[in-house]
């Protein structure tokens, strides 16, 4: 791999970036020694270590960002982690709190058997250990969202622990190809969500509404493999695939099902690892990249400047396109960590040491889970490329957008065309109309029926492929006609009879004698004049390719 | 912010305030106060406090506990108080406890309930809203906290945490 992290010119050449420099980032094992990355750090008033980075040296203009990620998945259930309130976006503010919720004295914590269940399978299709024992713990914190003036999490030991989650990056230009990298994922634990906190400036108060309070939450720690943003968002795209795939959460960033936190630091190659800055309010996919790319370019113009980064907390702010200190956090935070007297260790099992004569409802069988695990995005995706001779890069554009790998797959079931040709057609025509409105594939007019018909008149060459594409724009406005119909309306049939091609082709050269002769004097582009013209003569109605043959054999002549 | 919040959740001030916590709890925060080898590690407070020395308990450490507990520290008797619940937590060092497991939970044996996922709680707003000082329209109201700088912001009267 060539040299590390490209010194970073502008923001605006992210993109150039991605494919070229992101590719040839400096690949470093696990940090050894620094224990500030990739900790959920502000845990204690203890010391952080504190690394300032060397004034840069002659000749060396190198920078090395690592980013470490903390994701929170808001599990996908019916009721709540702790209590059997319902879980639901949108609702009357305060409708679906119960006492616990509201943390009313006298109320105790019940674990919901889904939760854990979801936490669960997605440590499985993280590759992580899932521990036997897990344990409760408190971390307390005083928020107005927070009624009980705790959290209840796994601080001590999460139920899962030590897995990977692996994604792809596209590296190089012309050819580029799809390079899979891996980020550690360090623990995933369950914990409970807080209430959401409404801030009225002007009247200086706060409104607290409690139906997100309780809801059961994943939290997904990842080491510091990542070295930017473009990494970063494409690991979190990744993972939303997965918990999707898996049905533990919705993962929908707009609605706050899942909310990245980054760790961001910036060394000189070699060098121990810097001071990190905790960039929070990273909701939108969109932004996510954006944010931390512009974080780790602040923490380089700092050093660079002889400035000191410090370790604090930051949020992004989309409007302006940087990233803010918050003020929330007078000093160090301590969360006074203790393990939750209310529950007992959370026991889970296997086929081998499942408790004879235990009741099914009380025991969750890690075996019998693994077993259950639907086709996970990666798997899906080699399939694609193995079963229809696609490229990876088709088949991760099928799985990106919702929906469009039923449409795909549904074309192909009813069609005879190649699958090359469906994806084609579904990645690019099909794609680009729903793009170009801002559709979802849900709410496009065209069915897979309807496709699957076009592409099987375009197969037997009854039409031709720009016929094809004005058959496809009819259909997009749903006027209720079947393909069949659209071309018989307007005439749009390929000629059939090569006899008549044979006369028009020759008529057109009789009557354009110039282009003959430029054509046979060498300008090879003359024969594209002469194919329009052939076409025009036959309305459209022919296709190109055929045109050329019949032109060149009779010019052969 | 402080005083707000300790009069809303009906925290008196003065001595009577480290009576107030439950019993374990407060055990629980001077055990960690006092317990420099704690399994983790984490809590180093040994910086800040002199467990092992004359017992006495620094300004800064008070100015942390208070922020951190919302517990006010009003009176020099509170802080002999607290020096003194320290020295009687510290007395667990005279124990060996090398190679013993920690027993985390008296619990620890039980078996943890596991409900289904049904909806069984919930719709009682306006039950309540009724334990709530202030109230509107079906939000409960607390001071405001723990917003970040930006004045562009202000433009903005609502914006989600």
């Amino acid at each position: 791999m060539a040299a590390p992290m490209l010194r970073w010119c502008c923001p605006g050449r992210r993109f150039a970036f991605a494919w070229v420099g992101c590719g040839s980032c400096h690949r470093r094992g696990p940090p050894t020694g620094s224990t500030s990355n990739g900790k959920r750090g502000q845990s204690s008033v203890a010391q952080q270590p504190h690394f300032t980075a060397q004034k840069p040296r002659e000749g060396e203009h190198e920078w090395a960002a690592v980013v470490g990620l903390e994701i929170h998945a808001q599990i996908a259930s019916n009721s709540k982690l702790f209590s059997g309130s319902q879980v639901h976006f949108a609702a009357p503010p305060n409708s679906l709190v119960s006492f616990f919720d509201a943390s009313l004295p006298g109320t105790l914590p019940v674990l919901n058997r889904r939760c854990v269940e979801a936490a669960v399978m997605t440590g499985l299709a993280l590759d992580c250990h899932i521990n036997r024992k897990s344990l409760f713990d408190r971390k307390h914190y005083f928020y107005a969202d927070l009624p009980a003036g705790y959290q209840i999490t796994q601080q001590r030991l999460p139920i899962a622990v030590n897995g990977s989650l692996a994604y792809s990056v596209c590296v190089g230009r012309k050819p580029s190809r799809m390079v899979t990298r891996t980020v550690r994922v360090k623990q995933i634990q369950l914990e409970q969500d807080s209430g959401k906190s409404l801030h009225d400036d002007l009247r200086s108060q706060t409104l607290i509404d409690l139906n997100r309070a309780g809801i059961g939450l994943l939290e997904l720690v990842l080491e510091p493999d990542m070295s930017c943003g473009e990494e970063a968002a494409t690991a979190v795209r990744e993972l939303q695939l997965i918990l999707q795939a898996l049905g533990t959460s919705q993962a929908n960033m707009a609605e706050g099902q899942l909310r990245v936190d980054a760790n961001i630091s910036v060394h000189r190659p070699g060098e121990p690892l810097g001071v990190r800055t905790e960039v929070k309010n990273l909701n939108s996919a969109r932004f996510l990249a954006k944010a931390i790319d512009y974080e780790i370019q602040r923490q380089i113009n700092e050093l660079e400047n002889g400035g000191e980064i410090l370790n604090e907390t930051r949020s992004f702010d989309n409007r302006l396109g940087c990233t803010v200190p918050m003020r929330d956090k007078e000093g160090r935070q301590d969360y006074r960590f203790m393990p939750e007297p209310n529950l007992p260790p959370l026991l889970l099992y296997d086929s081998g040491s499942l408790p004879s004569g235990a009741d099914p409802q009380q025991v969750i069988n890690v075996d019998q889970l693994r077993e259950r695990l639907p086709e996970l995005p990666r798997v899906t995706r080699e399939r694609l490329v193995r079963q229809y001779g696609m490229l990876p890069e088709h088949s991760c554009a099928l799985l990106n957008e919702v929906g469009l790998l039923e449409f795909f797959q549904n074309v192909i079931k009813e069609t005879r065309a190649e699958p090359k040709k469906v994806t084609s057609w579904v990645l690019n025509t099909f794609l680009g109309f729903l793009k170009q409105r801002n559709l979802a594939v849900s709410e496009s007019p065209v069915t897979p029926s309807a496709l699957a018909e076009l592409l099987d008149l375009l197969d037997r060459k009854a039409i031709s492929s720009s016929a094809a594409k004005q058959v496809f724009e009819e259909l997009w406005r749903n006027d209720g006609k079947t393909p069949a119909q659209i071309v018989a309306e307007k005439k749009l049939e390929l000629l059939q009879d090569p006899e008549a091609l044979e006369q028009l082709c020759r008529s057109t050269l009789e009557a354009h004698p110039h282009v003959v002769m430029d054509l046979k004097r060498g300008n090879a582009r003359a024969i594209n004049k002469l194919i329009g013209l052939v076409r025009k003569a036959t309305l459209g109605r022919a296709d190109p390719t055929a045109i050329k043959e019949v032109l060149e054999r009779q010019l052969s002549s | 912010m402080s005083s707000l919040l300790s009069a809303s959740r009906g925290l008196r001030t003065g001595e009577a305030a480290l009576r107030r916590p439950r019993r374990s709890e407060m055990w629980a925060r001077a055990a960690h106060l006092g317990l420099r080898a704690a399994a983790r590690g984490r809590r180093g407070f040994t910086s800040k406090a002199d467990p092992q020395g004359s017992g006495r308990v620094t300004g800064e450490l008070i100015q942390h506990l208070e922020r951190l507990s919302l517990v006010d520290f009003g009176s020099q008797e509170a802080v002999a108080r607290l020096e003194k619940a320290i020295a009687f937590a510290d007395r667990l060092r005279a124990v060996n406890t090398d190679g013993v497991e920690p027993m985390e939970s008296v619990l620890e044996d039980r078996c943890l309930y596991l409900r289904s996922d049904n909806v069984v709680e919930g719709s009682c707003a306006e039950e309540l809203l009724q334990n709530s000082h202030r109230v509107v329209e079906e939000y409960f109201v607390a001071p405001p906290g723990n917003i970040s700088w930006s004045k562009l912001d202000e433009k903005q009267p609502f914006s989600h945490r």
